[in-house]
């Protein structure tokens, strides 16, 4: 177990300044797409209550990263993803995407929410196709590729159902290819996973990971699998109950394209055990 | 063999929207008949259902109710038409436009809290014995079921559907036309089925404070004339206006509304 055991601490070390062309400097050389700074946000509630739901949260996305979130319930991961989407003001603190002050939802962003929010008088066919509808996205090809994404996820032959006619998880997935279907360079996804059965969720994670590898995309994922977290990202940040912080952010340095038998490896096990030491040292077991 | 459920499902279904139904009035209008004639009442007190058959009969055929049927339907169309056209439009205004709201609201609330039938007869004396009065007192009535519910849909939006369309870069107007809109459907739906009721209501109302033609012109020349079959032969047609209207707008409203699924085979609890 001793002389494995340091590997996961190796890609914190190299400063951005290393000139030794290893993949991990590659790695911390990426282009910084989004860069959080002191965020901060207080929800103030309908009895004049504040609720302090982040505090202090400094993250820099480098582009092309998958980094995973985890932490627990009510800690403000959602808090967190709604800020990035622009869809919620933070309280004080700094976004810059790609250099530029955040202040509102972009283009080259597809959200998967923690619910699936689908329109019930749209099929499903219609109901992926929104994003392409209101960016007034070239519908034809798009439509195409809509399909596709359905067949990915095992909807095929359900395009024109409505929502109530699918089950909870099916509905999340149609969920998944919305977010997906306007070709976003950068995700964002709340649980996405979290209404699958094992089965499915495993399948789910080898599709966003194949996605990922061919497209390129940041990614940046909430979810409560502490072995889907390390299994998908470069990085898994850690969160601390409310006022959610940032606990830590561990490195997955696990070689790529992962499979389904890594999970079962001792390197696995190592970076599963040392996220799970941040959930009871808090008291909080996932 | 055994039977299809689904015809079985059918059956029972039509046994408890049909036959039930029919078979309490056929029960009631049998008691109505033998209570009359067992009891010798006069047909000027409480007239027999066979007596109200041939009273409604003979109106229909001898053309006596139709120019009175044409005036009343003209009456509660168009007076339907125009105060829930306003409303709807009012509705739109306050709901969207927070500057309008304030400045309208408390108006249209003050307003709402005189009994329409109270200010019937200032309408005829300001717009005559005509249909004109008739039609502004019916507008009047259909007016807020219209304003209320407009106004109450276009605010029932989950806040996470608007979420979904704004992270996609939706606009305002966007937002409005595919989702807003749409969740005001269900809630104007319900407006027009009760505005299309009081309608009814409002024009008879109108009639019987003054004119010269129409159902409750005819329901009071009847009762002058103390013809009570007559009276409820036209109650009849007054009875399946109301359904019919109303079946009307239900109608449109499972086309239009189609994703608000009906009770169906769910449980409500007990
Ligand atoms: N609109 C709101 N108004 C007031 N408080 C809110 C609001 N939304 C969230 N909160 C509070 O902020 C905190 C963080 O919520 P958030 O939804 O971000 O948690 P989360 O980490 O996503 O939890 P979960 O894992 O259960 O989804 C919670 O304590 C919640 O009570
Ligand atoms: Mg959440």
């Amino acid at each position: 177990m001793g002389d494995t055991m340091t590997l996961p601490h190796v890609t914190t070390a190299p400063p951005p300044s290393v000139a030794r062309p290893s993949p991990l400097a590659a790695e911390t050389l990426r282009e910084t797409l989004l860069r959080i700074a002191h965020v901060e946000k207080t929800y103030a509630t309908k009895d004049g209550q504040a609720i302090h739901a982040l505090k202090d949260v400094n993250l820099d996305i480098g582009k092309g990263e998958f980094i995973s979130i985890v932490g627990p319930s009510g800690c403000g991961k959602t808090t967190l993803l709604k800020i990035l989407a622009g869809i919620l003001r933070r309280s004080s603190g700094d976004i810059a995407m790609q250099g530029r002050d955040l202040n509102g939802p972009s283009r080259e962003l597809g959200v998967v929410f923690q619910a699936p929010v689908l329109l019930p008088w749209r099929t499903v066919l219609q109901n992926v196709m929104v994003p392409v509808e209101v960016q007034k996205r070239e519908r034809t090809s798009f439509e195409q590729r809509a399909r596709q994404l359905l067949a990915m996820v095992g909807l095929s032959g359900f395009e024109n159902k409505y929502p109530t006619e699918l089950s909870g998880g099916m509905q999340q997935r149609v969920g998944i290819c919305r977010a997906l279907v306007h070709d976003p360079s950068f995700l964002l996804m709340d649980e996405p996973f979290g209404a699958l059965d094992a089965m499915t969720r495993e399948q789910m994670n080898e599709e966003l990971q194949r996605i990922w590898t061919e497209s390129r995309k940041t990614v940046l994922l909430v979810t409560h699998s502490i072995p889907e977290a390390v299994y998908l990202a470069d990085r898994v940040v850690v969160m601390t109950p409310r006022p959610g912080r940032i606990v830590d952010i561990i490195p997955v340095d696990l070689p790529r394209p992962r499979t389904l038998a890594m999970h079962n490896t001792p390197e696995f096990g190592r970076f599963v055990a040392r996220i799970r030491a941040h959930f009871n040292s808090t008291g909080s077991l996932d | 063999m055994k039977a299809h459920p689904n015809a079985h499902d059918r059956l029972h279904r039509f046994t408890q929207a049909v036959l039930l139904p029919l078979a309490t009035l056929c029960l009631f209008i049998g008691g109505w008949e033998a209570f009359v004639y067992g009891f010798g009442i006069s047909q000027i007190v409480l007239p027999s259902p066979s007596a109200i058959a041939l009273a409604f009969s003979d109106g229909l055929l001898s053309g006596d109710f139709s120019w009175h049927l044409a005036v009343t339907m003209y009456e509660v169309l168009a007076g339907f038409i125009l105060g829930s056209a306003a409303g709807l439009v009012l509705g739109f205004l306050i709901a969207l436009v927070p500057l309008a709201e304030r400045i309208l609201y408390p108006y249209i609330v003050a307003f709402q809290t005189v009994p329409k039938v109270a200010i019937a007869p200032i309408m005829v004396i300001w717009f005559g014995y005509g249909v004109t009065s008739k039609i502004v007192i019916t507008a009047t009535i259909a007016f807020f079921p219209l304003l209320a519910n407009t106004i109450m849909g276009l605010r029932a939006t989950p806040h996470d559907q608007i979420e979904m369309l704004v992270s996609y870069t939706a606009s305002r107007w966007q937002v409005f036309t595919m989702v807003r809109l749409k969740q005001a459907l269900p809630y104007i739906f319900v407006g027009l089925d009760v505005a299309i009721v009081l309608s009814v209501i409002g024009a008879i109302v109108g009639e019987f404070v003054g004119a010269k033609a129409g159902l409750g012109y005819l329901i009071l020349q009847k009762n002058f004339n103390l013809d009570m079959a007559g009276t409820f032969a036209i109650l009849i047609i007054l009875s399946l206006i109301g359904v019919g209207l109303h079946a009307i707008v239900s109608w449109a409203q499972r086309r239009i509304v189609f994703w608000m699924d009906t009770a169906g085979d769910r449980v409500m609890g007990a």
